[in-house]
């Protein structure tokens, strides 16, 4: 029995009003659809809400909303117009900004600690930033009155669900452009809130479209003949089938896929913030992030050090119920996730590598995987190639910095890259070398949204976040 | 250890980014600690605290005022702990020790020209053995800050072990003044410089001057007593003085101390606060969590 | 006897005393001065105050005093801060239009145009704080194993005149584009009309823009310009309402710290403008770190 057991800390559910089931979003209105889905909690298996899939013709309303609003309403509304409605979304999210973090950590199983104090700031952030931008796009490098792309197909992730939505909304919008957006089938509700504060906002009918679905309601958005531009953030399997789709289209198209990312600790690093880097790199949001960092590569000459004061790190990571204020790491998104993570740790096992996990009280209902720790790994492994999306952190060594770009590079992805030293050149020299669309120096996992954020090589391709995430929105 | 390897053994220890730590500390501040846990912490950190009067104007009748609340906290409630011990003056030493006799409360006593240092080691060890032999058990020293600015290691060294020779039997708490020390950097390398020097504690600031205790200095020195316990064996106290003014507070340092050196020093024996005006806020704390109410300052001793 | 009056004799109206803001307080002049000021008509509006050299002295020191704190704040909480003025002018929008009208002699519709072109404009100003950096700095590619970068930074504390003509639209055309970027600025009003200066005043203390981020003084143009051009401690001015006559004699004063000035002077205040007036008031810093092993 610990001396100082903190006792539970329960952020209250009470504050969020669920409604029984949803429509999809359409022309500025809830309508209903054929099918129905019920959403879950992970940390639980309790049923939320149900909410409607969207076929092919509630897809094809949806764009045909989008485009009506975006032939009459929107695009012809000067740049500062739509900035201040930008605005008015930003302030409401700010407002609500306690309900709608419950409500993520309730869909997605994430702890509240992140929703309320990393997610939905961010989400307000970007929409504050990206309506700066919607009357100064003279300036923003693109040339004299840059265009609109016109409808925007967006597909995001269950990793992120409201930030995402804000990633993919705020710039298109501030661009001129209307969207679809497609929420993942296991993260339908805060996007569904967001439709609400989106009325709130009197923001105009058609601007902003939800359709909540899975594979199929996605595959129907994306292949639509309707649409100008499309945005996907999800594994890089699905990105490619995309990249397949729209190849004979003239559709504009970003792609933000997975990673593996290298998180490098070098002899001279700063090792407790660098452990803390290690531990928030891969066990922030239980690992379900594109650009975790799943690998660490730490110098053979600090292996030891390093080791043991990320063991004794690690037990005093908190895993348990989401909504507990002092809860670290939170569930697994999905049975069919936590089938994944396991069966690639077991092949961890299988090809040799050390697996370890600091004692951990596993929840009996609901996905839960402990954080975990495999050493003795080494370039070939799956677990250094693939991507666990998880709570699973693979160790390999290195000993010269040429060495460490070497092996961070020798991969198919190209996502983010982490470095650790106190020496202010050789993180310099690192970042230039590293193929990587972001490079954290003595930080790790830092978002914001005057950072443009995107991948190399099997990462994706374009930009999110900065004067640079206008690009996918704008006709240059 | 010659003065060359003391540098760079010193100069060779890992470096602490100011950002991270920043953010490690804040990160800990948000721990929500409720009901049974804050009602042991409450009882904890009181038990924790040196209760302190350290004026130009203090008095005997000061001194007795300070040590009859040190000893019954709260005049409504017995069941309140004592507090770990009361710190003074070195000439108001004997007043505290003749009160405080047999209660269980220790003695205090601050030295070495306290706080600003600036003397001859002779002076200061005139001044600790004054304190040790008018009864103090626990005697706060003042690191010489200059030296270690200008890099003489040896000279800040050489006095500390001077000091903790003179102690004797009392136990000896280093005060780094980390407000003067400034980086994080600093507070590590005078954090080790104290533990290989023999402190018993090592303090964060003399509470004259601002910025005094903050939690990630702080934290860097749990971090730096974890490590040298892990390294040399031996376990060293820390204390946290000046500027901690509510319960709030208080239990941010608990929760600092349990996940950064861990809950070995969650006791009065390794972890102590040097405050005045919290004690008041731990108690109404503590009353409301008994009595469903907020409580008033009327209900509480001023002393 | 009820105190809501549906007939009967014409209620009183308790008039506002409109007073200098500096440091966040809202002194009146320490020369105990004030001065008439008079609505398009010719009537008695109000006793402004009448600013010293004193007062404008006192501003620059709240000004230079608040500098670190806004300069260093993030562009995202400067940002913030500027939209939250915006939403309280949108709320006194009704005022705001009554006090420009009865000063300026504008019809209805021309001066509520006015008032909703000044929010807006100080909307458009506060969207540009977290995007300065990206527009102004660059990473320079210079020859050699360098990470090399440029960043625009605050100058310091700006000295603005504010246009005689414009009273609330000028006004927040000079100020905004000064603050956004972390400078801190003493504006002195429009000597005609300044009270819907003042007014903004009100809504700045009620905002959360620190005390002493902007100051604004109400009197003579003549007298206290002057003092505000040739002050050591200011860093950069805007001659803009200062007639022709004054200005240059201003302009030369100004050179003896080589503050930066602004002589861009009166114009159709209702375009959108263009990125002089921020640029004016940013420096440049280059910063070179090798890269290597």
């Amino acid at each position: 029995m610990p001396k100082f057991e903190y006792a539970p800390a329960p952020e209250s559910r009470a504050i969020v009003s669920l409604r029984e089931s949803y429509g999809l979003f359409i022309g500025g209105e809830f309508t209903p659809g054929a099918r129905a889905f019920k959403t879950i909690s992970p940390a639980t298996e309790e049923v939320l809400a149900e909410v409607t899939e969207a076929d092919p013709a509630d897809v094809d309303r949806a764009v045909s909303a989008a485009r009506k609003a975006y032939e009459h309403t929107w695009a012809p509304m000067p740049g500062k117009e739509r900035a201040k409605y930008l605005f008015r979304i930003a302030r409401i999210v700010q407002e609500k900004a306690r309900e709608l973090a419950v409500l993520e950590s309730l869909d997605n199983g994430k702890p509240i600690r992140e929703s309320r104090d990393v997610d939905i700031p961010l989400v307000a952030a970007h929409f504050f930033y990206y309506a700066g931008w919607a009357d100064k796009l003279d300036y923003a490098g693109y040339g004299a009155a840059p265009r609109p792309l016109g409808v925007a197909g967006q597909v995001i992730p269950w990793n992120f669900p409201l930030l995402m939505l804000a990633w993919k909304i705020a710039p298109a919008l501030a661009c001129g452009n209307t969207v679809v957006l497609k929420p993942a089938e296991t993260t339908p509700l805060t996007a569904l809130a967001f439709a609400e504060i989106c009325q709130q906002a009197d923001l105009p009918a058609g601007v902003v479209n939800i359709v909540t679905g899975a594979g199929e309601t996605g595959r129907a958005l994306v292949t639509h003949p309707g649409i100008d531009k499309v945005a996907f953030t999800g594994s890089t399997e699905v990105g490619k089938e995309i990249a397949r789709a729209c190849a004979p289209s003239r559709k504009k198209l970003t792609l933000e896929l997975g990673g593996k990312a290298a998180n490098i600790v070098f002899e001279d690093a700063p090792v407790d913030q660098a452990v803390e880097g290690i531990v928030n790199g891969i066990f922030f949001n239980q690992g379900h992030v594109c650009c975790a960092g799943s690998r660490l590569l730490v110098q053979e000459s600090v292996y030891d050090q390093v080791l043991a004061a990320l063991r004794r790190r690690l037990e005093t990571l908190r895993l348990g119920d989401p909504l507990d204020k002092n809860t670290d790491v939170g569930a697994i998104n999905s049975a069919a996730q936590l089938a994944k993570i396991r069966e690639l740790s077991e092949a961890g096992e299988a090809e040799g590598a050390q697996r370890w996990s600091p004692p951990c009280d596993l929840p009996v209902k609901g996905f839960w995987f402990p954080p975990t720790v495999f050493t003795g790994v080494s370039q070939a492994h799956r677990i250094a190639r693939e991507e666990i999306f998880g709570p699973v952190l693979s160790v390999l060594t290195f000993r010269t910095p040429a060495e460490a770009v070497e092996k961070a590079n020798n991969t198919p992805y190209g996502l983010s890259a982490g470095v650790w030293t106190e020496k202010g050149s050789l993180s310099l020299w690192m970042a230039s070398r590293l193929r990587a669309g972001v490079v954290w120096a003595n930080t790790f996992n830092k978002f914001d949204p005057a950072s443009p954020f995107g991948g190399y090589k099997e990462s994706g391709y374009g930009r999110e976040g900065g004067r640079h995430g206008l690009e996918a929105y704008l006709d240059v | 250890m010659s003065a060359l390897d003391l540098r760079g053994f010193l100069h060779g220890l890992p470096g602490v980014d100011q950002v991270g730590a920043q953010a490690r500390a804040a990160m800990l501040a948000s721990r929500s600690v409720k009901t049974t846990a804050k009602q042991w912490a409450l009882d904890a950190a009181i038990s924790m605290i040196d209760l302190t009067t350290l004026e130009g104007q203090d008095t005997p009748g000061k001194v007795r005022a300070l040590c009859a609340k040190a000893k019954r906290p709260d005049p409504a409630d017995p069941t309140a702990p004592m507090v770990a011990a009361v710190c003074v003056y070195p000439d108001l030493a004997h007043v505290a020790a003749a009160d405080l006799k047999g209660s269980g409360v220790h003695v205090a006593s601050v030295a070495t020209a306290f706080p600003s240092g600036r003397t001859h080691l002779e002076v200061k060890l005139a001044d600790v053995k004054y304190a040790v032999a008018a009864g103090a058990d626990e005697v706060d020293m003042v690191i010489d800050r200059g030296a270690f600015l200008t890099g003489n290691y040896q000279h800040v060294y050489d006095e500390i072990a001077a000091v903790r020779e003179a102690c004797g039997g009392a136990h000896l708490k280093v005060i780094l003044e980390t407000g003067e020390l400034v980086t994080l950097d600093n507070v590590r390398r005078a954090s080790w410089l104290a533990m290989l020097a023999g402190a018993d504690f090592i303090k964060t600031s003399t509470g004259k001057i601002t910025p005094a205790a903050t939690l990630p200095v702080t934290m860097v020195m749990l971090e730096a007593v974890r490590d040298f316990r892990e390294t040399h064996g031996r376990q060293v106290g820390v204390k946290a003085a000046g500027g901690i003014r509510t319960a709030k507070d208080a239990i941010r340092y608990l929760v600092l101390v349990n996940e950064t050196a861990g809950e070995d020093w969650l006791d009065p024996r390794w972890f102590r606060l040097g405050a005045s005006s919290l004690l008041n806020d731990l108690l109404m704390q503590r009353t409301k969590l008994a009595t469903g109410r907020y409580s008033g300052p009327d209900y509480f001793t001023l002393d | 006897m009820s105190d809501v009056a549906m007939s009967g004799p014409a209620r009183v109206t308790v008039r506002k005393t409109y007073k200098l803001y500096i440091g966040g307080a809202f002194p009146r002049s320490e020369s105990g001065r004030s001065y008439l000021v008079a609505d398009h008509k010719g009537a008695f509006l109000a006793n402004a105050a009448m600013a010293s050299r004193k007062d404008a002295r006192d501003a620059v020191v709240a000004a230079r005093k608040a500098f670190g704190d806004w300069s260093a704040a993030t562009a995202y909480n400067r940002g913030q801060v500027l939209y939250r003025v915006a939403e309280l002018l949108e709320g006194r929008r009704a005022q705001f239009v009554a006090e420009v009208r009865s000063a300026e002699g504008l019809s209805p519709r021309r001066a509520e145009a006015l008032v909703d072109a000044a929010i807006d404009r100080w909307v458009w100003y506060a969207g540009w704080a977290d995007k300065i950096a990206q527009v102004r700095g660059a990473a320079n590619p210079v020859a050699g194993p360098y990470f090399n970068f440029s960043l625009p930074e605050p100058t310091g504390v700006v000295a603005v005149i504010a246009p005689q003509a414009s009273s609330l639209l000028g006004f927040v055309s000079v100020v905004a584009p000064a603050v956004v970027s972390g400078n801190t600025v003493v504006a002195l009003a429009s000597e005609r009309f300044p009270l819907p200066a003042v007014s903004l005043s009100e809504v700045l203390a009620t905002s959360d823009v620190p005390g002493g981020v902007i100051n604004v003084l109400t009197g003579r143009t003549a007298e206290i310009a002057p003092w505000l051009a040739s002050h050591m401690d200011v860093n950069a001015i805007d001659l803009g309402g200062a007639p022709d006559s004054l200005a240059d004699d201003l302009a030369v004063a100004a050179a003896e710290n080589l503050k930066r000035v602004v002589r861009a002077g009166d114009q159709d205040w209702t375009l959108t403008p263009d990125l002089d007036r921020m640029l004016a008031y940013l420096e440049t810093k280059t910063v070179w770190h090798p890269a290597g092993t």
